[in-house]
This record gives structure tokens, C-alpha cells and sequence, in this order.
């Protein structure tokens, strides 16, 4: 054991799961995260809202490996360096994504869909024998649940209606069984009623000790959600902190809400 | 067993496994034993030209599983075939010995012809079957190796991949092309005289390297089916669809790439190997990029993504071609080719054999309906 002695360690050993500090993307001289800085603890759902342009999808695009940040750190439970691995690797230190358009595989059945999304060895050697354990069948018919989708498991991913697909998304991620969760507008095209319970569904994962960052506009989802808010605006933070307090605040009025 | 296993859901499969090793046994016995007289008795050209097609349903298997399952549409298919072909060519060359037109014991025609005074280092061992048998897979499946590990690492894909498919197969025609390579120029490798000790243009010869045709066509669609019937196959069947989510849930996309292009490319170089004695020649035109577009259009005709399918089409586009090139209509297969292309692409997207299964759906469940009083549920498109 060592004990905690002051020095000027590199690599900063916050709590946090989720650690970003002064993160910089630009695309062709157009800044799209400008010094971001913004800090996931464990188990914690984060909201992050924000106007179009505020660099909401980029900074997803940084956390999963698909953009290469310019300049600032990116650091995942306990300081793996996210900026120097690939998606692949990325997603399997344990960071779902869900798109902003429900991206399922079409061709396949619902069943399979989760199926492929379930963590498990993801090495072509051992992929190419792989079997459907009786284990894996069991944890594929718990999410079919979760997702409200058993009635459709057999039925091809492409046939799904649009808020169904959504729910299949989040029932891979789910299957991913990922220590972060990053929802891209997770209701956009959704009924009250679906907006509802995807809500108390991710409510519901978040309380598994997942984390979770949500990205949305709809702010009765986000308010429903019930959690600390973070405003982007420019590529970096305007406001952060309990909805009400982020609502209130004038320039997130002025950049976002409007008058 | 495991064969079983593999076509207990492939009905499609059974009836093409059970043509192809019928027409294995059928053909050379029709050719050996029964006597030219008789309407049933086929000729050695047939035979030569049966064998073809079923080379090349090989080559259009091998371009389905890459094209149809992983959405590799490879332009340059004609070089793992030709590679192939040349592996065999060399191993055909060195058995003819002192029997070529300069009696030279080891050198080949064209090699004493251009005046060279040894075998070049690369032409080692294929005196020996085993050996030049092992390249016929090696070369293709080493060079798809290492380009697809290349292109598929820097995420070349769509046109682009494509685009550079064809400019492998081309850059190999013409180094193929160049006597100092030392595969015979535009010649080529031909004149051969056995095979295993057996003569090459032997009726019974003819008709083993027809069976062995056959069998390889039938071993390949057994490969080809287990791994797209795998879970490996699903995920190609997920990067096809949706690369970028198959590499967000944590695939290691290149290499799975990798891997079913080059086990594709070994099954095109065995698909060139039986080839080349059957023809008797290769030449670098194997390597004309217009050879392996017209692979895409067989896939394209007989169905993509169904295997037996590209099979199918491989050989009805290349008996088409045959009645096609020979006689009236000779100057006009070009354009019956194209429009053959155009006609799949509109009205049988899903080729063939794709628009038989959607039939043969329909028409099952309709009867279905009729015999049940409830409707079946009619799935209907979102959106």
C-alpha cells in the first residue's frame, strides 16, 4: 500500500471516470471544442445540452476515439489515456455509444443485434467458434425485456419502427455492459409516451453504476431525467449544474433557451 | 457431421452441393463410358468448357463472400485467380522437362529462348507438386494478406478500395507482361504435358481434373458457408451494414476484413489452379482488369449475398457468353453483357437466385395463410 504523499504526479488521479481538460478540435481553422474541460464520476448521468454548433457530437467523437483532439487530455478510469487508442480498443475498455440516428444492423434479427453487442471476446479467432452460451442466451433475453422488445426478437432490425430502434440501441449498449455511456439524442422522433420511458430506462441503467452522458435538446426529457446539467455553447462549458440553476442563468437564456 | 450441421437450415445449399457433386460423378461418366454415338455422350470440349464454368463459380463464390457478406467489392479478383493459375502453370512447366522444343532438362522454352543459363530463384520447387500445390494458395492468400491489411488498416473502403483493387490486378498485368519477370511474357506458360504423371490432355485426365473441379467448388461453398453461417459471419454481415457501429462496439474491423479477404483469395487462386491445365494456358490477359469486372457481374446476376447464387450466375453468364461469342452474334456480347448488368441492377436487384427465394417465400406463405384461418402477420416496411 502507499499512502497518499503530495507530488507533482503527470497523470491526475482524480475520482472521476470521465476526465477532460483542456480538450481543443479544429476543423479547417473552425474551432469546434475550444479548451473543454468537464469531469464524469462513477456511476454519475450527466445532461449536456447546448445550441447546434456547440460541439456536443465532437466531444463524443473525441471520448470514443473517432476525432483526435489537437490539444488537452483525455483520461478514463484512472488514467488510461483515451487519446491514443483506437474505437475498438476505446469501446472495449468499456464506452458504449449510441448515435443520433438509431444505427442497428438491419439485416440482422433483434436477437442478433444484441447478440453482437454482448461483451465477450471480440478477437476474429475466437468470434469464428463462438457459440451462444446458455449464459449469454439468458443475458439476451433479460435486455429483450429491459428493452421491451421480446416480442420482436426474431423479426430483422430493419423492420423495426423508428422509437423501437432506438430502444434496440439501447438495449446493445446495454449488452455492452460499458462503465460510460454516451446517448446521442436518445428520443429525438419520439411519442410522450416512448420520451417517458426512456427516460425511467435511463434512469434505471444509470442506477446499475453506469455512467451515463446524455446529449439532448428536448428539455422536459432533460428535466425529467433530473440530473446535473452541463451547457455547452463554442466548443466549451457556459454553465453547469442543477437544471433549474442552468435554465436560469441569463447568457444560457441568451446562447440556447431564448427569451 | 458437421457438414450436416452446417446445411440443416440450407435448403438452397443442399440442392447445389447435391448438383455439383452429381455433376461430378455424372459428367466423366458420360464422357469416358458412354460412346461417342450416343446423344449422351459429351465431348472432350464440352467437357473442357464445363470445367471452366465451374472454375470460375469457384471465383465467383470466392467474390461473394467478400462482396456480398463484408461489402468488399474487390475489382481485382482476376489477379488471385491468375496467381493461382500461375502457380499451377509452373508446376505444369517443370514437368515437361526434355519433352519442350530445346530438350532443356530444367529450363522452360521461353527461358532458354531468352538465353537464361539457370532457373531464377523463385521458380525453385515447383518441380514438386506438394510444393507448387501450397503456392497456388500461399502467393494469393499472402499478397490479399498483406494489401488488405494495408487498405483495410488505413480504412480505404467503397470506390476507393475498389478503385485500387483494379490497380493491383492491372499493375500485375503488366509486370506479367515483361519477359525479364520470368513467367514467360505475353506468352505466357502453356504447351504442357502432365499432371502428377498423368498426360494432360488425356480423356480420363480431362475428366479427373473436371471431377477434382467439381469437388472444389462443392469444398469451397462448404467453407464459404461456415463462415458466413458463424458468428464471425455476422459480424462481416454488421461491418457491411454499419462499419463504424461494428468498430464502436468494440470489432477490430481490419481484421476481419482481412481474414475473409484473404481466405477469398485462396479460394480464387485454387479456382485459377484447376483452370489453367483444363485451358491449357496462362497468359497475363488473366490479369485484364475487365476480366474481373465481369466476376462482379456473375455475383450480380446470379444473386449477391447467396453463394450458390454467384455460383449460378457464373456459369449461366458464361454459357451465355459461349452461345453469345460463336457465330452471328459474336460482335454484339459487349452490349448483351451490359445489358444484362443493367436489367439485374434494375429489375432483379437481388439477382437470380434472390428473386427465386423471394418467390419461393411468397408463395409458401401464402399457402401457409390458405391453410391456417389466420392471416400470417405480413411484416411491412418502417417508415
Amino acid at each position: 500500500m502507499t499512502t497518499l504523499v503530495p507530488t507533482d504526479a503527470p497523470a491526475p488521479l482524480t475520482p472521476s471516470l470521465l476526465y477532460l481538460d483542456g480538450v481543443t478540435v479544429s476543423f479547417d481553422g473552425f474551432r469546434a471544442l475550444n479548451a473543454l474541460s468537464l469531469q464524469i464520476a462513477p456511476g454519475e448521468m450527466r445532461a449536456i445540452i447546448g445550441p447546434n454548433g456547440a460541439g456536443k457530437t465532437t466531444m463524443m467523437d473525441v471520448i470514443t476515439g473517432k476525432t483526435r483532439p489537437d490539444t488537452g487530455e483525455v483520461l478514463f478510469d484512472h488514467g488510461i489515456d483515451l487519446t491514443r487508442l483506437d474505437e475498438a480498443s476505446i469501446a472495449n475498455l468499456g464506452i458504449g455509444r449510441k448515435f443520433q440516428k438509431p444505427t442497428v444492423f438491419e439485416s440482422h434479427t433483434v436477437e442478433d443485434n444484441i447478440l453482437l453487442a454482448l461483451k465477450g471476446d471480440r478477437r476474429a479467432r475466437s468470434v469464428i467458434v463462438a457459440r451462444t452460451s446458455q449464459a449469454e442466451a439468458q443475458r439476451i433475453d433479460e435486455i429483450l425485456e429491459i428493452a421491451g422488445l421480446s416480442a420482436q426478437r426474431d423479426r430483422l432490425a430493419g423492420l423495426l419502427s423508428h422509437g423501437q430502434k432506438q430502444w434496440l440501441e439501447i438495449g446493445m449498449l446495454l449488452a455492452q455492459d460499458p462503465k460510460l455511456l454516451l446517448v446521442d439524442e436518445p428520443v429525438a422522433g419520439m411519442t410522450d409516451a416512448e420520451t417517458e420511458a426512456t427516460a425511467a430506462l435511463l434512469r434505471r441503467i444509470s442506477a446499475a453504476d453506469h455512467s451515463v452522458v446524455v446529449v439532448e435538446h428536448d428539455m422536459a426529457f432533460v428535466r425529467a431525467l433530473g440530473v446535473k446539467v452541463t451547457c455547452l455553447h463554442e466548443g466549451s462549458v457556459l454553465a453547469e449544474g442543477a437544471i433549474d440553476t442552468v435554465s436560469e442563468n441569463p447568457r444560457v437564456i441568451e446562447v440556447y433557451l431564448g427569451r | 457431421m458437421i457438414t450436416r450441421a452446417l446445411l440443416a437450415d440450407d435448403r438452397t445449399g443442399k440442392w447445389f452441393l447435391a448438383i455439383v457433386l452429381g455433376l461430378a460423378i455424372v459428367v466423366p461418366i458420360l464422357h469416358l463410358a458412354v460412346p461417342e454415338t450416343s446423344p449422351f455422350h459429351i465431348s472432350t470440349a464440352t467437357l473442357a468448357l464445363l470445367g471452366k464454368y465451374l472454375c470460375f463459380a469457384l471465383l465467383a463464390l470466392s467474390l461473394d463472400l467478400v462482396w456480398g457478406y463484408c461489402g468488399i467489392l474487390s475489382l481485382g479478383h482476376g489477379a488471385f485467380f491468375a496467381l493461382g493459375g500461375y502457380a499451377m502453370g509452373m508446376y505444369l512447366m517443370r514437368q515437361i522437362g526434355t519433352r519442350g522444343v530445346y530438350a532443356h532438362p530444367v529450363l522452360p522454352d521461353f527461358m532458354v529462348f531468352l538465353n537464361w543459363k539457370e532457373l531464377p530463384w523463385y521458380w525453385y520447387g515447383f518441380e514438386n507438386a506438394w510444393f507448387a500445390f501450397l503456392m497456388v494458395m500461399a502467393v494469393p492468400g499472402l499478397l490479399a494478406f498483406v494489401f488488405g491489411w494495408f487498405a483495410f488498416r488505413s480504412r480505404v473502403t467503397g470506390v476507393y478500395l475498389s478503385i485500387i483493387t483494379q490497380a493491383l490486378t492491372y499493375a500485375l498485368m503488366l509486370a506479367f507482361f515483361r519477359n525479364d519477370m520470368g513467367f514467360g511474357g505475353n506468352n505466357g506458360l502453356t504447351d504442357f504435358k502432365d499432371i502428377l504423371g498423368f498426360p494432360v490432355q488425356a480423356n480420363t485426365t480431362r475428366a479427373a481434373l473436371f471431377a477434382a473441379s467439381a469437388v472444389a467448388l462443392a469444398l469451397g461453398y462448404l467453407a464459404a458457408r461456415a463462415i458466413v453461417s458463424s458468428r464471425l459471419g455476422k459480424v462481416l454481415v454488421s461491418i457491411r451494414d454499419a462499419e463504424s457501429r461494428t468498430r464502436f462496439l468494440g470489432y477490430r474491423v481490419e481484421h476481419y476484413k482481412t481474414f475473409v479477404f484473404t481466405v477469398s483469395a485462396i479460394m480464387a487462386g485454387v479456382a485459377g489452379a484447376l483452370y489453367v491445365p483444363q485451358v491449357g494456358i496462362i497468359n497475363p490477359s488473366e490479369f485484364l482488369p475487365a476480366n474481373s469486372i465481369e466476376v462482379v457481374i456473375w455475383v450480380a446476376v446470379g444473386g449477391r449475398g447467396t453463394l450458390a447464387g454467384a455460383a449460378l450466375g457464373a456459369v449461366l453468364v458464361n454459357y451465355a457468353k459461349t452461345t453469345f461469342t460463336t457465330g452471328l452474334l459474336a460482335p454484339y456480347w459487349l452490349f448483351a453483357l451490359g445489358a444484362l448488368f443493367v436489367v439485374t441492377t434494375i429489375w432483379l436487384p437481388k439477382g437470380i437466385l434472390g428473386k427465386f427465394n423471394d418467390l419461393w417465400e411468397r408463395w409458401r406463405s401464402s399457402r401457409a395463410e390458405k391453410t391456417e384461418t389466420k392471416p400470417a402477420p405480413v411484416p411491412q416496411l418502417a417508415e
